[in-house]
């Protein structure tokens, strides 16, 4: 096992997916010779030139969609978007051409590429670049959403997101690229739908995803040292395909669930999940499920209030007891 | 094949180099104390900018700062044209244009550091200035996003039969989106009185022009839209000011669009976070620009040499505008955060404005 960055996993997924298949294209803006914005794909364009690392001009809806087309053919473009928040720009292509393409089509036409980035709040960079869309990903049949936590995650996802044939939606944290992990040396990927039990307790289910799994994890320690209560963390790894089963197991067996995201709470992916466990083990619950997401508004640049916009221990915690009590 | 024929419509030129544009019409009726005012501004977004890098850099701002540092002439030669009914909207790089315009360097700095004296009470941040009373629009940071924006300005304006004109600033990165492609085919055809103006510094981000657009002469698109356009250089503010006249005459006479060009520099990087700029254009082009074409060496030197100004009064103006950007960092630092409940304000208009006046909610013609 080696410690890495969540960075240089995804870097090594990348390469690891180049140096596999020939078809592997990594396409976006500044990341062949500037190395990426976020350095994710430093070093790769020196060894892989410019074939296989495309440096695009800002025309997010052109080379998104310009992927699509290619990938019918047999290119497994890698899009990167600098932000997930510039998806917008190219929403058409997203979510008109790559989710429906092949429903459309009857099963003609299918559309293996991956769009990732990061997407995230927390950086001080104010509502356009702050963008958290997986559940507006997650809305369009067609489209999957994997949210690695850590960088065992980020390798192992991201490499069975580019063998995956359907388009794939890598969400990204900026908060998390420095930070490392263990990442084992030899191959290995995770299944898309399968969720982690980050923690296992007794008394109320976390249930969380990206870097707020991770805030989770942090909070249920908290709440065991302080407060005596024993939190099952739950990391969805990825949203669409979901893992019904494991959150389901974990409320019956906690009775409880306090549901964790960045997302802005109306229509947020909680939403979803919180009807899903009402719906299939209402009998089980003891306490109203609670919510922690985003206060409700566009991203704020202030640093202190955007700390506090997004979920932290503190508020997760506040939940956890309110839920027990 | 019939080759379809030129249209009147449009009027294109490449500005000739004239021995000094300080001796265009536009610039000879400008009075000393006018041109000493352009020096301020000139010198003023220079030492502000100067004074937030430094701000960033002790971490009293966080997120992106663009800096301007390089490109001062475009926004202080055209916004000098602005009429009573010119508005402007520019992208994230709008520290220069919102000075320009006569916006406080406190609230501007206020902003950067995220305090609630900021003039977007610190939720918008460097790269999101406002101030519609000043017929400034913004501030936006999505390449491209504000050029349909910057129509829709000229359009209301048309709309509302007021005489004027919308200039909406762009870099050379941005000419490359579809919406910038989609507004050019639309305000020629609805005859919007628009100036855009492509602030063209040779790169976005890193990747120069020759590596991003396909034609480099950016200008020219315009004539896939049969839509005037010119090409100038922008380090001297009297040769902005000559041209961007020509355009803004235009679109307030006659409601035409224009696509002007001007190409200019940016000695930082794309953001200070960009510190490998060096890597991507030589240490030798950033000098050259420097040493030969610097906006504000070069207004000096030309102002001095009529007797417009002397060093001693380059000198004063330097000193007063660094003191000024000085004391606009002590204000910020000293200013209040907002309240947390702040984050849920100004997200509906009805919910913050309760008055029936404030509810009919424009600062655009003042006719609540
Ligand atoms: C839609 C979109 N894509 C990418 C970005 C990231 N980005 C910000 S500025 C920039 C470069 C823009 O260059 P240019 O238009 O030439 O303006 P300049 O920075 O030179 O002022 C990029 C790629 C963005 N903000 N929005």
């Amino acid at each position: 096992m080696a410690l890495i960055t969540y960075r240089e996993a995804i870097k090594q997924a990348l390469a690891e997916e180049i140096e596999r298949d020939e078809n592997v294209v990594i396409m976006g803006e500044e990341v062949a010779q500037y190395n990426g914005a976020y350095k994710v794909t430093e070093g790769l364009w020196d060894k892989y030139g410019d074939k296989r690392l495309v440096d695009t001009p800002i025309s997010e809806a052109a080379f998104s969609g310009l992927a699509i087309g290619a990938s019918a053919l047999g290119i497994r473009p890698v899009v990167e978007l600098m932000f997930m928040s510039f998806s917008y720009v190219a929403i058409d292509q997203l979510f008109n051409n790559a989710s429906f393409c092949r429903y459309m089509s009857g099963g003609l036409m299918n559309v293996p590429i991956v769009v990732r980035g990061p997407a995230n709040g927390g950086t001080n960079v104010g509502a356009t670049h702050s963008h958290t869309p997986e559940n507006m990903v997650a809305n369009h049949p067609g489209l999957k959403v994997v949210c690695p936590s850590n960088a065992y995650d980020a390798k192992g996802l991201m490499k069975t997101a580019i063998r995956d044939n359907d388009p794939v939606f890598v969400m990204e944290n900026t908060l998390l690229y420095g930070e490392k992990w263990e990442v084992p040396e030899e191959e290995y990927t995770i299944d898309l739908g399968v969720a982690n039990v980050l923690k296992e307790g007794s008394d109320v289910t976390i249930v969380s995803h990206g870097r707020c799994a991770m805030i989770s994890l942090s909070a249920a320690k908290i709440l065991k040292e302080k407060h005596g209560i024993d939190a099952e963390v739950v990391d969805l790894r990825s949203i669409r395909p979901l893992d019904e089963e494991t959150i389901l197991n974990s409320v019956k067996k906690t009775n409880r669930a306090v549901l964790v995201e960045e997302n802005k709470p109306f229509c947020g992916v909680d939403a979803q999940i919180s009807h899903m466990i009402q719906y299939k083990a209402f009998d089980y619950l003891d306490a109203p499920i609670h919510r922690v997401s985003a206060v409700d508004a566009p991203q704020i640049y202030a640093k202190d209030l955007e700390n506090w916009q997004i979920p932290n221990e503190e508020r997760i915690i506040e939940s956890v007891l309110k839920c027990v009590s | 094949m019939a080759t379809k024929k030129k249209t009147a419509k449009t009027a294109k030129k490449t500005t000739k180099k004239a021995k000094t544009f300080l001796q265009a019409p536009i610039n000879k009726k400008l009075s000393a104390e006018e041109k000493i005012e352009l020096y301020r501004t000139i010198v003023g977004i220079r030492r502000f900018e100067e004074r937030s890098l430094r701000a960033y850099n002790q971490g009293k701002i966080g997120g992106f700062l663009h800096l301007y540092i390089g490109q001062e002439a475009v926004a202080t030669g055209v916004v000098s044209l602005m009429e009573e009914n010119d508005h402007i909207i520019t992208a994230y790089r709008d520290h220069g244009h919102a000075l320009a315009v006569g916006m406080s360097m406190n609230e501007c700095m206020a902003e950067m550091y995220g305090k609630h004296t900021g003039c977007s009470k610190g939720k918008g941040g460097s790269m999101h200035f406002f101030a519609p009373d000043k017929n400034y629009w913004g501030g936006h940071g999505i390449v491209a996003g504000q050029t349909p924006l910057g129509a829709g300005l000229a359009y209301a304006l048309k709309y509302k039969g007021v005489k004027g004109c919308a200039v909406c600033f762009l870099g050379d990165g941005a000419v490359n989106q579809g919406a910038f492609m989609e507004t050019l085919n639309l305000v020629s055809l609805w005859d919007i009185p628009v100036v855009f103006v492509i602030e063209n510094n040779g790169y976005s981000m890193g990747t120069s022009l020759k590596r991003s657009s396909a034609e480099e002469n950016l200008a020219h698109r315009a004539d896939g839209f049969d839509m005037a356009w010119e090409v100038c250089d922008g380090h001297d503010v009297f040769e902005v000011r000559e041209v961007a006249d020509r355009a803004m005459t235009r679109a307030r006479e006659e409601h035409k669009p224009f696509l002007l060009e001007i190409r200019t520099y940016r000695y930082r990087g794309h953001s200070v976070a960009d510190a490998n700029h060096e890597k991507y254009r030589t240490k030798e082009e950033i000098e050259d620009y420097k040493k030969n074409k610097d906006p504000i060496n070069v207004l000096k030197q030309q102002l001095i040499k009529e007797g417009t100004l002397d060093e001693d009064l380059v000198k004063q103006i330097d000193k007063e505008k660094k003191e000024e950007a000085d004391a606009a960092a002590q204000f910020a630092d000293e200013s209040p955060v907002a309240p947390r409940e702040e984050i849920q304000t100004d997200v509906y208009w009805e919910v913050d404005n309760d008055t029936e006046g404030k509810l009919k909610g424009t600062y655009f013609f003042n006719d609540v």
